[in-house]
């Protein structure tokens, strides 16, 4: 447990010391709810659903991706003699989450303050959707994993994760609709349920395959 | 791959079996499905092959990363291809299907953006088999993403379909053809279909598991 509690608060620690990152991904999150809002004025309730995920999307893939593409090769040896695999991944995985959690709350809030807030049932709205983003970061931990070991990072980092988010994806915004017509929360249990095994398969496969990754 | 003989001759029996009766034979007649009926005996072999192909896939990079052994790879790499040539073929036959009975070539239905998001998955999977230079880092990394693809597959083909309404047959309260079209008429030639098309890619991709273990051979 205690490398794994080390390797956390050695991510927060990068995190904090490279806030130029952190406020990449905030201005990210504002300059596209900005175009959204030049463009449209006044957003659609539908549109504010289809722009909230695209930026949670893109938003999502640019923060999970320098995770382990950061990593040099000098530090990743020293973590591969000195930390369990499973260890080093359980660590990425909840810093993800919390991170992406982040985005999620700031990127509501931006686009409540800047184009207004359609949804009717907030508070499912943000649960649902943060449990859609558990899965989110589950797949892109793992492909940004991948995507780092190949030579054009950043273009496979899309591929590679944008059809296998699809699922998640379908499921969130089915329930994030049901939130924003207020609909009885009662309706989305089994897309929640459906939601939560798909997270389920994806950390559990993650954090299988992942040792197979570090070993080099 | 199987190294005998005989799976080729069943194949080979079955497919022409298939064309045959699945052409000529008698099948019943439905409003608006009329002859079309008959694409149950090839659109739907395509998806039970593909799955079964990209099965036989995912368990081969499996027993790579189990044993590192580079054939155990090139299966796993010719199986993909040959499950990505069927869904693509499942993908052709469905749309002319779709184009006769829903009036469309393409409209959206779950099932043709599942499996539209399925050839995708497994296009990346070949993209990212080309990004690489170093054979056994190859080899390692895409299996990793070969076997989480399939595990994100399986939910997709079969329980995000069921949960919005679809036109396909048996999905959303339309019966499928097993309810009442499929007679035992039609059953005598869908099964050996299956079985047929199925061991046909299975051939394929053993045939190019030899091209490739060749060319690696005059390589070294």
């Amino acid at each position: 447990m205690q490398p794994f509690v080390a390797l956390l608060r050695h991510e927060f620690l990068l995190e904090w010391r490279q806030r130029n990152a952190l406020g990449g991904i905030l201005l990210y999150v504002v300059s596209t709810v900005f175009v959204a809002y030049i463009t449209f004025k006044v957003v659609p309730p539908l549109a504010w659903i289809a722009i909230y995920w695209v930026i949670m999307l893109f938003a999502g893939t640019n923060a999970v991706a320098k995770s382990f593409m950061q990593l040099s090769a000098g530090r990743m040896l020293y973590y591969y003699s000195t930390v369990h695999p499973l260890q080093l991944v359980a660590a990425k995985l909840l810093y993800n989450t919390l991170l992406l959690w982040t985005i999620h709350l700031l990127t509501a809030l931006v686009l409540s303050v800047l184009v207004g807030n359609p949804v009717q049932d907030m508070p499912w709205f943000l649960f649902t959707g943060a449990v859609g983003i558990l899965g989110f970061s589950g797949i892109l931990t793992l492909v940004s994993a991948i995507a780092q070991k190949a030579s054009n990072q950043s273009t496979l980092m899309a591929i590679l994760s944008f059809p296998v988010l699809i699922p998640v994806l379908v499921l969130v915004i089915k329930l994030s609709k049901q939130a924003l017509d207020g609909l009885d929360r009662s309706l989305g249990y089994e897309s929640l349920g459906s939601l939560l095994a798909i997270n389920a398969l994806v950390v559990a496969v993650a954090l299988l395959l992942f040792p197979y990754l570090w070993k080099d | 791959m199987i190294k005998k003989h005989w799976y080729k001759i069943l194949a080979v029996g079955l497919i022409l079996y298939t064309l045959w009766f699945g052409l000529m034979g008698d099948v019943p007649r439905k409003v608006v499905l009329n002859e079309s009926i008959r694409n149950l005996y090839f659109h739907v072999p395509m998806w039970f092959g593909m799955i079964l192909i990209l099965g036989a896939s995912a368990y081969h990079s499996i027993r790579y990363l189990i044993k590192p052994d580079m054939l155990h790879d090139t299966k796993a790499d010719s199986t993909a291809k040959v499950g990505v040539l069927f869904s693509l073929l499942g993908m052709a036959t469905g749309m002319v299907w779709a184009q006769y009975t829903w009036g469309a070539w393409w409209s959206g239905d779950p099932k043709q953006n599942t499996s539209a998001i399925a050839i995708l998955i497994y296009l990346a999977y070949l993209v990212l088999r080309g990004s690489f230079n170093e054979e056994q880092q190859r080899a390692r990394i895409s299996a990793v993403y070969n076997i989480f693809a399939f595990a994100c597959l399986v939910p997709l083909l079969f329980i995000l379909p069921r949960l919005t309404d679809s036109l396909h047959p048996g999905n959303g309260g339309n019966p499928g053809f097993g309810a009442y079209d499929l007679d035992n008429r039609m059953r005598m030639v869908f099964y050996p279909a299956v079985i047929g098309w199925t061991l046909l890619g299975f051939w394929i991709a053993s045939l190019r598991t030899r091209i490739l273990t060749l060319e690696q051979k005059e390589h070294e």
